[in-house]
């Protein structure tokens, strides 16, 4: 890889990574995740507070 | 006039406390020994901030991840990865030094007068791998396949490590709460054992958490050298005279290593640098592979 290209790809990591995350997050809440996400965070976690 | 340095540093300090403010909102819950139940909560936060703590308005992203990971549906969590993608991408570690409330308890602790400072412990360079130990055996390994009989996983760092879910979730929830102040037991002793080892160890040494033991801190890590907002070096413009790292707390030689997963970009270097070869933005890079303020508009590939 040249480094022009090597710039290249460097530029257009982070865009390419955004839109990755936007998309596993939308998977994410079409499967049901995002639902135990907020189960588990709106009750008390024993075990998050040392109580076990 | 107060110095650019000094300025550098109360902006941050400001945004860190707006930053933990806004996370725990929920001041109710502190006087009241509970926890907020809305549907923000189904959103995580970007700090480690437990979702235990009586005024967390939001999920915190670690044990959110070991929640999905644990839950016997799931093998993968799409859902709190890619919000983890998103946010390593926009700024990799920024969100350790600018909005994660631990990270602003740990510094304000670290400002505290102690009879001895030091740049790193004894074992720096292998103790900075514990953080991705932590990462991969007890956030992904342990709640994915040791599980009970109904296919649960446990938050195994919640449960036996996070001094953040101590802090700010069981102290305040315990003593608010008598139901709670009875079910304390070994698990509540040990966990309180390392968060007292930890308050310790950040009069000592700046962030040994961020440092050595954050998952999520290793996460965005990753994601340091490719980040939009990212420390962009001049070589053209640097000596290498070191400026950088000294002023750095967590001791990284930034003219050598401007992507280090160590970095929390706070910004200690760009302001400490002579020569204004260290800038943090999100600037694109010069055609000639330079990287800084030097290179004219017209030398800029976008």
């Amino acid at each position: 890889m040249d480094r022009r290209t090597g710039l290249t790809v460097h530029r257009l990591a982070a865009p390419l990574l955004i839109l990755l995350g936007l998309i596993m997050m939308a998977v994410g809440v079409w499967r049901g995740e995002a639902a135990v996400v907020l189960q588990k965070a709106v009750n008390i976690c024993l075990e998050c507070i040392g109580i076990g | 006039m107060a110095s650019k340095k000094a300025r550098g540093g109360r902006l941050r300090l400001w945004v860190q406390a707006a930053s933990a403010a806004l996370s725990n909102g929920y001041l109710v819950g502190f006087a009241r020994g509970n926890i907020f139940k809305g549907r923000s909560k189904a959103v995580c936060l970007p700090g480690l901030n437990c979702y235990s703590c009586p005024g967390a308005i939001g999920a915190c992203p670690i044990g959110s991840l070991q929640a999905v990971l644990g839950h016997r549906s799931y093998q993968f969590a799409f859902y709190v990865l890619g919000f983890l993608t998103v946010v390593g991408a926009l700024g990799g570690r920024f969100v350790c030094g600018w909005l994660c409330p631990f990270g602003l308890i740990q510094d304000l602790l670290f400002k505290i007068p102690f009879f001895k400072k030091l740049r790193k412990l004894p074992g720096d360079r292998f103790l900075k791998y514990l953080k991705y130990v932590m990462l991969v055996v007890l956030v992904f390994l342990l709640p994915l396949y040791a599980v009970d009989f109904l296919g649960q996983g446990s938050p195994w760092f919640c449960k036996y490590v996070c001094p953040a879910g101590t802090l700010e979730g069981g102290l305040p929830l315990v003593a608010a709460n008598s139901g709670l102040q009875a079910a304390v037991g070994w698990l509540f002793a040990w966990k309180n054992a390392i968060l007292i080892a930890i308050i310790v160890l950040s009069l000592l040494v700046y962030r040994p958490f961020c440092r050595y033991l954050c998952p999520l801190g290793g996460i965005y890590g990753l994601f340091n050298p490719i980040s939009l907002y990212r420390i962009r070096l001049d070589p053209a413009a640097c000596t290498q005279c070191g400026a950088c790292q000294k002023a750095c707390k967590l001791d990284i030689d930034i003219f050598r290593h401007p992507g280090s997963p160590d970095c929390i970009r706070c910004g200690a270097c760009t302001r400490a640098c002579p020569h204004g070869a260290i800038t943090m933005g999100i600037t694109s890079p010069c055609k000639d592979g330079q990287n800084s303020r030097h290179c004219k508009k017209g030398d800029r590939l976008a």
